[in-house]
């Protein structure tokens, strides 16, 4: 082992023949197949340093779109560049990225020091004991460096796939559905330790993902991807409080639409007509086209409360109580409104209230400032009928 | 090893139903043993008659020696007979793998106009029967005026060991996960080194399966060589002609030794591919 070496101040090491580091520009991509659009004219930018997610259902092209970063696919049209540097046409071992494959495509015939060192040797770097030894110790699994990937959980699996492409310090980590094939409790745990090690090592993540949960508790920023497009781009927070989209507000999450007309409106506010009880609401918050819209409001946002009872904001009046969910944290009821929708509300048991009754005749409330409005025009339904647990591809 | 302690208290089970239950379990062992018996008689027989002290002819037992293995050459012409056999086996796993192997890599890996009509034409040397491959080969060699021989042997045997490869090596590449190369590739492996060091490490033990298939083909090929040899004696043609007369103990100890052989090399391959995959 050498002296001195300390990750902070260790030189990045050379990547030939591209040395491009730097924001990643995707220009105009589409990716065709037949007259199948993979990809449908994409533009986006990934800023260095950040951990940004592509989220969306099966087939939405966020893997394509991925593949083709990774140079594994070449775009029909568009270009797609490193900094500075055009890299749309280079071979995929010609570019200072690396991927976390999908069931992590460890070598089977190799020793995990192999697997770890095989990016390294290809580039004939000189420390290579040193720099696999260094990043089996992040992800803590030095004592495995001799044995098989067969020989592995999926779990350290996971991980030494994780190391064999960070080993590299890559410009830009490609991970794909990366914890897809774990289970439940173990996600959790890589979700937090994934995290971490981009914090700790610096890079570019790109984290490719249907799971809506996962992109949010990782992620900077969530580009939401449906047909080939992307629907909305933002923070989590952003694209939970503020979809655009009925898409977006279905997908991640669960989302209360209800069909309403503009009905007038006051300097920042417009008054929404929902089925003939009128609502307020902000007017940077609707994304309608014309008079036409949706009100969105999320769940928990929605307060519920006996007939007669004093009652803030917006309300809507009617409504019977058609299903009771107790689940401890809180409290899930299903209201059926006088316009035959049902309303889906998570109420928090804080507040000391018995539960409402089943057949209760109640009145929803919340604060017009939660409520978010999308164009009248879209299917009420997008993003809800895709299966999430579905693989991609 | 447990210690069996009798509990008086525990119900007997009476004795028809134990048997019943006894050959319940052991089914498919019994059938097992008959299966296997069946298999290796005739390998047994084989091997005991190689150490028969026999004359001529060797159908009677008349008692036991070592000679025959002690002078496996004695019989005239069967160690010519057998350098052939692994010449012409050599040669043609040699070529049939490589060609195979490549043909393998073209339709399981890549798409091109004919692929499917390749597939299903490289299937036809195993369907057709060896006698009409034969005779053809033999009219071919003669309207070239090729005279029947070495050379031509080896291309016949070339000719149906390449079908045994190529579906061989298939099996295995069509197992092979393209992520595996796509990860390589990914890892600063450019084309070359990523078949050098990925593709055909994950490939060998499939081609070394098909280059004993190949050469065990070859080997004991009787029919076509028969017609492609001329006057080429192969060791089948030899055990052939013999027969007439009374096969040597001779070519039983090649025989049995063949059948060792090829059975410490199995072992070996199990024994390297469970300690790799330990």
């Amino acid at each position: 082992m050498g002296k001195g070496v300390s990750a902070g101040t260790r030189q990045l090491v050379s990547i030939e023949p591209i040395e491009a580091r730097g924001d990643l520009r995707l220009t105009r991509i589409t990716k065709s197949y037949g007259d199948f659009k993979a990809v449908d004219d994409l533009t986006l930018t990934i800023p260095k340093g950040s951990f940004f997610a592509l989220l969306g259902p099966s087939g939405c092209g966020k893997t394509t779109t991925l593949r083709m970063v990774a140079g594994l696919e070449e775009p029909t049209v568009g270009s797609i560049h490193l900094g500075e540097t055009d890299i749309t046409t280079t071979r995929a071992y010609q570019r200072p990225i690396n991927t976390v494959f999908q069931n992590y495509a460890l070598f089977p015939h190799l020793t995990i020091f192999e697997n770890i060192a095989f990016g390294l040797r290809r580039r004939g770097i000189k420390d290579v004991n040193e720099q696999v030894a260094k990043v089996l110790s992040l992800v803590e699994l030095p004592h495995l460096a001799d044995r098989k990937p067969t020989q592995l959980s999926g779990g350290q699996q996971q991980r030494i796939a994780l190391a064999r492409a960070i080993v590299n310090r890559p410009a830009l980590l490609l991970l794909d559905e990366p914890l897809g094939a774990l289970d439940l409790k173990l996600r959790r745990q890589m979700q937090i330790e994934l995290k971490w090690i981009q914090r700790e090592v610096g890079l570019t993540f790109v984290h490719v993902t249907h799971d809506q949960e996962e992109a949010m508790t990782m992620a900077d920023t969530i580009a939401v991807m449906s047909e080939g497009k992307i629907e909305q781009m933002g923070s989590p927070a952003d694209l939970y409080d503020n979809p655009q989209t009925t898409f977006v507000a279905n997908f991640l999450g669960q989302s209360n639409l209800i069909k309403g007309r503009i009905d007038g409106g006051d300097g920042d506010n417009l008054v929404v007509d929902l089925f003939g009880q009128k609502i307020a609401m902000p007017k940077s918050r609707s994304h309608a086209i014309d008079n036409s819209l949706y009100a969105g409001i999320r769940p928990e946002k929605f307060r519920i409360s006996r007939v007669g009872s004093p009652v803030r904001g917006n309300t809507l009046t009617g409504g019977r109580v058609e299903d009771v969910s107790y689940i401890g944290v809180s409290t899930q009821y299903v209201v059926a409104m006088p316009w035959g929708q049902e309303l889906m509300i998570f109420e928090q048991n804080d507040d000391g209230v018995p539960p409402f009754d089943k057949d209760e005749e109640v009145v929803i409330s919340w604060e017009p400032g939660f409520t978010f409005g999308l164009r009248g025009d879209e299917d009420i339904e997008a993003g809800t009928e895709v299966e999430p647990e579905e693989q991609a591809e | 090893m447990s210690v069996k302690i009798k509990d008086a208290s525990v119900p007997v089970i009476p004795f028809k139903a134990r048997l019943s239950r006894w050959f319940g379990r052991n089914l498919l062992r019994i059938y097992m043993v008959f299966g296997f018996t069946y298999l290796f008689i005739p390998v047994a027989y084989t091997f005991a008659f190689s150490f028969n002290d026999s004359g001529k002819s060797n159908l009677v037992w008349k008692g036991f020696t070592f000679r025959n293995w002690q002078n496996p050459c004695g019989a005239p012409e069967v160690c010519t007979a057998l350098g052939n056999s692994i010449k012409i086996g050599f040669l043609a796993t040699l070529f049939s793998t490589i060609l195979g192997t490549l043909i393998a890599f073209a339709i399981g890996r890549y798409k091109f106009k004919g692929r499917s009509t390749s597939n299903l034409l490289i299937f036809l040397p195993m369907a057709t029967p060896e006698i009409v491959l034969g005779a053809s080969l033999l009219s071919l060699f003669l309207v070239f005026k090729i005279n029947p021989g070495f050379w031509p042997t080896v291309i016949a045997h070339v000719m149906f060991c390449i079908s045994f490869v190529v579906v061989t090596v298939k099996a295995r590449i069509a197992s092979l996960d393209p992520r595996l190369e796509q990860a390589a590739m990914d890892l600063y492996a450019n084309e070359i080194e990523t078949f050098r060091r990925v593709t055909l490490p994950l490939v060998a033990p499939g081609i070394a399966g098909a280059a004993l298939l190949a050469f065990s083909l070859s080997f004991d090929d009787f029919i076509i060589t028969n017609f492609n040899s001329g006057t080429l004696i192969t060791f089948p043609k030899f055990v052939y002609v013999s027969a007439a007369r009374g096969i040597p103990a001779q070519a039983n100890v090649i025989g049995s030794a063949m059948f060792f052989l090829a059975l410490a090399i199995v072992v070996a391959g199990q024994l390297v591919n469970r300690k790799k995959s330990r």
